[in-house]
C-alpha cells in the first residue's frame, strides 16, 4: 500500500477520533451554563467527561504531530496561514483545560462561575474554529508557491466555511446531548433527554446543510466528481436524521449515531479533498497535495510501524476506560472533588 | 518592519511559552514518582498518614499538571505556526519522535491520569496505584521523546540532505543519539529535583508553624532519600553532559566560559567582570580556577578546549561569512547560574538530611526558612539551562544545517506576532498569578482534615442501553 495514502487515512483517522470523543466532551461543555439547575447537577455534568477528557484531546495532539511527521509542508502551511485562528483555538482550549482541574479547587461562587463559562465559551470556540479552520483546506486559501499563505486572517470566512464552524458546532452539542443521556440518571436525565430532542433539529439541518455544500465544493472547487464524497456526506446525514428519530428511546444508538455523525463530518470533508490535503484559491496549481507535502519513505515506515503498534493499544486502554466510568451519574450524590474543607487551614 | 524584526519576535515568544511551559514540566516530572511513593507506602503499610500525604500533594501534582497540559499545545502548534520554514526543513526527522510522543506517551499519561484522579473508589486499590505509576512512566516517555527532538536541534545524527531538506536515514541514530540520551538523564533528575524540593520546602512551611509535624516529617523524609543522591549525581552528570556539548556544540562552551583564546590548559572562571565581547575580551577583574575547565570539558585536567575566536575562524570558512558566535555574556550567566543553583541544592538536600539524623529537622528553624526559599532554585536553574542550550546555539536552529534568521514563517507578519506575543504574556500572568495562589493555598492546607471523596462513589449499575 502506498505509504502517503495511508497517512492521509490515518490523519483523517485522528481528526475523526478528536471529533468522536472530544465533541461530546466540548458539547457537555456548551450545555454547561444552560442545562444544570444548581451545582450538584453542574458537578454531575463535569463528572460525566471528568475522567476522560483529557485523554479526548491528545487525540489532537497526535492529528497535529501526525500531520508534521507525515506531511511536513502541509504542517508548515496550514499553522503558519491560519495563525491567528489557532491562536483563538489555543486561547479557547487553555482556558477550558484548566477550568477542568481548577474550577472546584474554591468554593466561591464568583471563581466557579468563571471557570463554567471558561469551559462553555472554550467548547464552542474551539468547536467553532475547527470546523471553520478545516473547511478552510477545501474551499481554498491563497497559497503562493513556497505553499506559504498568502491571505489575511479575514480570508478565512466566507459563507461555507461560517456554515461548517456552526455546524460543527450544532453538531458536538447534539453529540454531549445524547453522551448525557448515558451518563446520568434521576431529573436531571429528563432535561438532558429533552436539550438532545431539541438540539437534534440544529444539528440535522445545519449538519445536512453542511455536508451537502461540502460536495458541491468539492466538485466546484477542487475538482472532485460528485463520488466519492457524496457518499460519507450521505451516511453522515442519515446517521444524523437516525439519531434524531431515536433519541427518545434508544439513548445508545442515538449517542453512536451523533458520534457517527462527527466522524462522517470529517471523513466527507477528506474524501473531497483527495488527493490535495491544502486547495489554494486562487491558483489551484499551488495547491498542497498528498503527494508533493509528504515525508520521504523512510520516515513514512518508520511511523506506519509505530501507529500500527500504538493504536491499537490506545485504542484498548481508552476503551478500557469508558468502560470503568459507564455507570449512570445522579445529582443527589456526594462532589467528584470538593475544595478541601478551609476550617483547618492554618494563617498564612 | 524588516523581516529580522519578524525573527526577533517570532524567538521571543518562542522562547517565553518554552520557558513558561519548562516551570511546570519537570515539577509533573518529579512529583508524580514522588506521589506515587506516597500511595506505594500507603498500599503495602496500610497506614493512614501515607493516603494522606498522597491526597495531599496529589492536588499539588495535578494543579500544576494542568497548566502543563495546557501550555504544551501551545509548542506544539508553535512549530507550524511561528517557524514553518523550520518545519519543512526538519518534518521527515523532527516530526517522528513528537507524534510518536504523542501516540505512546501523552495518550497514556492522560488516559491513566484520568483513570487515577476518579478512579479511587471505582477501581481495586492495587489497579488505582498502578494507573499513578502508569500515568508517571507517560510523563517520563514524553519527556525522552522531546529531548530526542530538541537534541537533533544541538547534534543532529541518522539524517541525509535531501533537495534541500532533512531526511531520517536511521531512527535508531535518532533514538539513541548519544547527546539526547544525556540530556534526558540531565532532565530526569532535574525532575526529581523539583519534585523533592517542592515537597521538602512545603514541609518546612509546616514545621516553621509547628503544624502537622508527625505527617510532614514523614514527606520531608522521603523527600531527602530523593535529594541527597540525585542532587548530588545531577552535578556529575551536569559535568559530563557538558563534555558532550563540547564536542557536538564546541562554540557554545566556549561562550559559556567567555574563553577567547585556545587555551591547554585552561582554567575556570568562576566569577568575572567584563570580557564578555570580542572587543573587551580580557576580564578587568575575574577568579580563576586553574586546570577546572579543561577538566570539565575534555575530562582531562590538561585538555584542550577551543577559543571563540578560533571557532569563529573555522566556521567562516566552513559555512561563509557571518558571526557564528552566540551571546557571550548570556552564555556565560546562564551556565553559572544553573551550575551554582545546583551546588547549593545539593548542599541544601545534604544539611537537611544530616539535621534529620539527628532529629532536629523539626526544630531548625533557620534550615526550614532556607528551605522554603530553596523551592525557587530548580525553577532558576532548570530556566538558566535552556537558555544556555538554545540561545547558546545561535545562530544555528539546527546546528550547523539551518540558521534561526532563515526558519521563520514568511506568512506571520510582525503585526500577528505583535498580537499573538501580548496575548501570550498576558494569558500566561493570569495563569501564573491563578496557579501560585491555588498552590500556596493548597500547600498550607491540613492534610489531616476530613479526608476529601475524591473520584466517585461506588453504585449503580452499568447504565449503557442499547
Amino acid at each position: 500500500m502506498d505509504l502517503q495514502v495511508l497517512w492521509f487515512v490515518l490523519v483523517a483517522f485522528f481528526w475523526s477520533g478528536y471529533f468522536l470523543l472530544e465533541g461530546f466532551d466540548f458539547g457537555v461543555g456548551m450545555l454547561l451554563p444552560f442545562l444544570p439547575r444548581d451545582e450538584a447537577e453542574r458537578s454531575v455534568m463535569l463528572r460525566s467527561i471528568g475522567p476522560v477528557w483529557d485523554g479526548n484531546e491528545v487525540w489532537l495532539v497526535v492529528a497535529g504531530a501526525a500531520t508534521f511527521a507525515a506531511f511536513p509542508a502541509w504542517y508548515a502551511a496550514m499553522f503558519s496561514g491560519f495563525y491567528i485562528a489557532l491562536l483563538l483555538v489555543l486561547f479557547f482550549l487553555i482556558i477550558r483545560v484548566v477550568s477542568f482541574e481548577w474550577r472546584a479547587k474554591s468554593t466561591s461562587r464568583r471563581w466557579r462561575t468563571v471557570w463554567l463559562w471558561a469551559n462553555a465559551v472554550g467548547s464552542y470556540g474551539a468547536s467553532l474554529i475547527w470546523g471553520v479552520g478545516l473547511s478552510n483546506l477545501l474551499y481554498g486559501v491563497p497559497l503562493n508557491g513556497d505553499g506559504d499563505f498568502t491571505g489575511t486572517f479575514w480570508d478565512l470566512f466566507s459563507p461555507y466555511t461560517v456554515l461548517a464552524g456552526v455546524a460543527v458546532v450544532a453538531i458536538f452539542a447534539f453529540h454531549g446531548a445524547t453522551f448525557l443521556t448515558l451518563r446520568t440518571r434521576g431529573a436531571f436525565l429528563g432535561r438532558a433527554s429533552r436539550a438532545a430532542r431539541i438540539l437534534s433539529f440544529p444539528a440535522v439541518v445545519l449538519g445536512a446543510a453542511f455536508l451537502v455544500t461540502t460536495v458541491a465544493v468539492a466538485t466546484n472547487r477542487n475538482d472532485k466528481d460528485l463520488f466519492p464524497p457524496v457518499l460519507p456526506a450521505a451516511f453522515g446525514i442519515a446517521a444524523l436524521v437516525l439519531a434524531a428519530i431515536l433519541v427518545d428511546g434508544r439513548r445508545g444508538w442515538a449517542f453512536a449515531m451523533t458520534g457517527l455523525g462527527a466522524v462522517l463530518a470529517v471523513v466527507t470533508l477528506f474524501t473531497s479533498l483527495y488527493p490535495r490535503v491544502m486547495v489554494s484559491d486562487p491558483s489551484f496549481g499551488n495547491s498542497l497535495t498528498v503527494e508533493t507535502a509528504s515525508s520521504a519513505h523512510y520516515t513514512l515506515a518508520v511511523m506506519s510501524v509505530v501507529a500500527l503498534i500504538t493504536v491499537p493499544v490506545v485504542l484498548l486502554y481508552q476503551g478500557w476506560t469508558y468502560h470503568v466510568f459507564r455507570h449512570r451519574l445522579g445529582a443527589d450524590e456526594p462532589e467528584a472533588e470538593p475544595a478541601p474543607t478551609l476550617a483547618t487551614q492554618p494563617e498564612v | 518592519m524588516t523581516l529580522a524584526s519578524a525573527v526577533d519576535l517570532a524567538r521571543l515568544q518562542f522562547a517565553t511559552t518554552s520557558l513558561y511551559h519548562f516551570l511546570f514540566v519537570p515539577l509533573t516530572l518529579g512529583l508524580g514518582p514522588i506521589v506515587a511513593t506516597f500511595q506505594t507506602i500507603w498500599h503495602r503499610t496500610g497506614n493512614e498518614t501515607w493516603l494522606r500525604l498522597t491526597r495531599f500533594f496529589g492536588t499539588l501534582f495535578l494543579i500544576n499538571f494542568a497548566i502543563g497540559v495546557a501550555t504544551g499545545l501551545v509548542q506544539e502548534f508553535e512549530f507550524g505556526m511561528n517557524w514553518s520554514t523550520y518545519s519543512r526543513f526538519v518534518g521527515n526527522v523532527f516530526g517522528a519522535p513528537l507524534a510518536i510522543e504523542g501516540l505512546a506517551a501523552f495518550m497514556l499519561e492522560s488516559t491513566f491520569l484520568g483513570l487515577w484522579i476518579f478512579g479511587w473508589n471505582r477501581l481495586s486499590p492495587r489497579l488505582h496505584l498502578a494507573t499513578l505509576w502508569i500515568a508517571v512512566a507517560g510523563t517520563w516517555l514524553s519527556a525522552y521523546f522531546i529531548l530526542v527532538a530538541n537534541s537533533w536541534m544541538q547534534h543532529p545524527v541518522g539524517y541525509k540532505i535531501v533537495d534541500g531538506e532533512a531526511q531520517l536515514t536511521s531512527v535508531w541514530a535518532l533514538m539513541s543519539n548519544g547527546f539526547a540520551l544525556r540530556a534526558y538523564l540531565h532532565v530526569i533528575l532535574a525532575g526529581l529535583i523539583f519534585g523533592s524540593s517542592v515537597v521538602l520546602g512545603v514541609s518546612c512551611w509546616h514545621f516553621l508553624r509547628r503544624h502537622r509535624v508527625e505527617v510532614f516529617r514523614k514527606a520531608a523524609m522521603v523527600a531527602l532519600i530523593v535529594a541527597v543522591p540525585v542532587t548530588l549525581l545531577q552535578l556529575v552528570v551536569g559535568n559530563r553532559f557538558g563534555a558532550a556539548v563540547t564536542s557536538a556544540q564546541s562554540m557554545k562552551i566556549a561562550a559559556s566560559e567567555a574563553q577567547w583564546e585556545t587555551c591547554q590548559p585552561c582554567g575556570f572562571s568562576a566569577f568575572q567582570i567584563g570580557g564578555f565581547t570580542k572587543d573587551d575580551p580580557t576580564p578587568s577583574f575575574s577568579i580563576t580556577i586553574p586546570k577546572l575547565l579543561s577538566y570539565m570539558a575534555t575530562g582531562s585536567f590538561n585538555g584542550k578546549v577551543q577559543g571563540l575566536n578560533q571557532l569563529q575562524a573555522q566556521e567562516q570558512s566552513e559555512f561563509g561569512p557571518g558571526n557564528y558566535m552566540p551571546d557571550v555574556r548570556v552564555a556565560y550567566w546562564s551556565m553559572r547560574a544553573m551550575a551554582y543553583m545546583g551546588a547549593l541544592m545539593f548542599l541544601v538536600a545534604a544539611v537537611g538530611a544530616l539535621l534529620y539524623r539527628k532529629q532536629r529537622l523539626e526544630r531548625a528553624r533557620w534550615f526550614q526558612r532556607t528551605a522554603i526559599v530553596a523551592i525557587a532554585f530548580p525553577y532558576i536553574a532548570a530556566t538558566a539551562g535552556w537558555i544556555l542550550t538554545e540561545m547558546g546555539r545561535q545562530p544555528w536552529i539546527v546546528q550547523d544545517l539551518l540558521k534561526t534568521a532563515d526558519a521563520n514563517s514568511p506568512s506571520v507578519s510582525t503585526t500577528w506576532l505583535g498580537i499573538s506575543l501580548s496575548f501570550f504574556i498576558t494569558l500566561y500572568v493570569a495563569l501564573l498569578v491563578l496557579d501560585v495562589w491555588l498552590m500556596r493555598r493548597y500547600a498550607s492546607l491540613d492534610p489531616l482534615a476530613e479526608p476529601e471523596d475524591e473520584g466517585e462513589p461506588p453504585e449503580a449499575a452499568p447504565a449503557v442501553s442499547f
